[in-house]
């Protein structure tokens, strides 16, 4: 059953570039359209809400594989050039990912209590260092969990760029193994999912230093569960 | 090239709705299996055995953190390996039904930790049998904890199911796939079917937060 295993292992490893490629350019982009419209939707202006509401519930409410094939099959048709699958898979990871962000950070946001809105009126902060640097500090320790499960759908949705023919795991996995390895499914499939399981732990690792990180800017001691991962030195 | 063409729209519209169909079947067969598996395994997780429960939540874990569209690959081509022949619509209807229910199971877990100790004792004390305790008291207090959740998976899994075309099913997303690939016309398929995506998955959205709200806190 492991006569191959090296070679399997190998050919699946060359798409590791292109999954972590993908899977990294869609966390910045999230990160950016969710505190982008997370703020938005808090804003005091109706226009600036709506606007928000539209894209996050446009992009919550319709299927991740239609945007990539919108983006990439349709989109060229109507603007007269094409995306490299790269970056269409990016963008629409990105997009689609920034909408669910969005409601975290708004959510977290909110949960900031009310008194320490009032406290920082009261020192004479103004608008802007309120948000930067009363409530976000605040707002960010709580948004950290919930972005670490984002981040893990996000790595997971990344193998749909095999559909666009990106070579990440996914499509070196199904297209290059699967054809030419008959009955060695079982081998190349297994070595696939721990591939995804040890990026997903990656990426579960790196949140929990960021939620320390992030506790310890806000002046609160750290949760039991990032105590727990700096004692193991993870 | 490009603009809009409802003549095409009118013609493709029959294509895509029996697509929409299969969407409909898969989401509903995916559903009930996720529903009753979830259970089982939070039953399994709960049942005091801790090798089962320590392996339960070792398969909990593994599904959740691989890609549902690897998982799908591997049902349509790991098992004829073994003599198992499955249609895509099953593979891919088996596929989602276990992804959701590892996160079913934590649901139902949530939805029954939820439940006061006190409530336990209660039972106790008036020496309810084991099945009427479930039945009268526990049951009926998680489960309106546990339908906003439940629902919001469903309406993820409807979004998830165009997954199933890459192993051969033709859903609403493969047929628009098809139309298109047939006139080499993209726009109209592929925006067609998000317009019945977001049709469909908003409104279902705004109940199960209407319910979320009145179960709520």
């Amino acid at each position: 059953m492991f006569d191959n295993f090296e070679l399997f292992l190998t050919t699946l490893l060359r798409g590791a570039p292109l999954t972590v490629a993908a899977t990294g350019g869609g966390i910045v982009l999230t990160i950016l359209l969710s505190f982008v419209a997370g703020l938005a939707m808090l804003s005091r202006s109706r226009w600036v809400r709506f606007l928000a509401r539209v894209y996050v519930e446009g992009w919550r409410g319709t299927s991740e594989v239609v945007q990539l094939f919108w983006i990439y099959f349709a989109v060229p048709l109507l603007v007269g050039f094409q995306l490299v699958p790269l970056w269409a898979g990016i963008l629409v990871l990105g997009l689609n990912h920034g909408a669910y962000g969005a409601e975290i950070v708004r959510g977290a946001v909110n949960a900031v209590p009310r008194a320490q809105h009032e406290g920082a009126i009261a020192l004479n902060l103004g608008p802007a260092q309120r948000i930067r640097k009363v409530i976000l500090p605040q707002a960010f320790v709580e948004m950290v969990p919930p972005f670490n499960n984002l981040f893990i759908q996000l790595l997971k949705s990344s193998s749909l760029l095999s559909l666009i023919t990106v070579t990440e795991i996914t499509n070196q996995g199904v297209q290059v193994l699967v054809p030419n390895y008959t009955g060695q499914a079982l081998t190349i499939f297994l070595i696939m999912l721990v591939l995804y399981l040890i990026l997903s732990l990656v990426i579960t690792v790196v949140m929990r230093l960021v939620e320390r990180w992030a506790a310890r800017v806000a002046g609160r001691p750290a949760t039991a569960r990032a105590r727990v991962t700096g004692e193991l030195g993870i | 090239m490009g603009g809009w063409d409802w003549g095409f729209v009118s013609q493709i519209m029959p294509t895509l709705l029996r697509g929409l169909l299969v969407t409909f079947e898969a989401t509903l067969l995916g559903s009930v299996l996720a529903f009753a598996l979830g259970l089982v395994l939070a039953l399994l997780r709960r049942a005091g055995i801790p090798v089962v429960s320590r392996l339960v939540w070792l398969f909990i874990e593994f599904v959740r953190s691989t890609p549902l569209l690897v998982q799908l690959y591997f049902l349509f081509f790991v098992l004829p390996d073994f003599g198992i022949r499955l249609s895509s619509l099953t593979a891919g209807v088996i596929g989602l039904g276990v992804h959701y229910a590892c996160y079913t199971a934590e649901v139902y877990r949530a939805g029954i930790e939820g439940v006061p100790r006190a409530q336990w004792e209660a039972a106790t004390a008036l020496s309810l049998p084991r099945h009427r305790t479930w039945t009268r008291v526990i049951l009926p207090q998680a489960v309106p904890r546990v339908l906003p959740a439940l629902g919001n998976y469903v309406i993820s899994m409807f979004k998830e199911t165009p997954l199933l075309l890459a192993i051969g099913v033709i859903d609403l997303v493969g047929a628009a796939k098809e139309a298109g690939a047939g006139a080499y016309r993209y726009v109209e398929p592929y925006t067609l079917a998000g317009l019945l995506f977001l049709l469909l998955s908003y409104p279902a959205a705004v109940l199960v937060r209407r319910l979320e709200r009145r179960v709520g806190h």
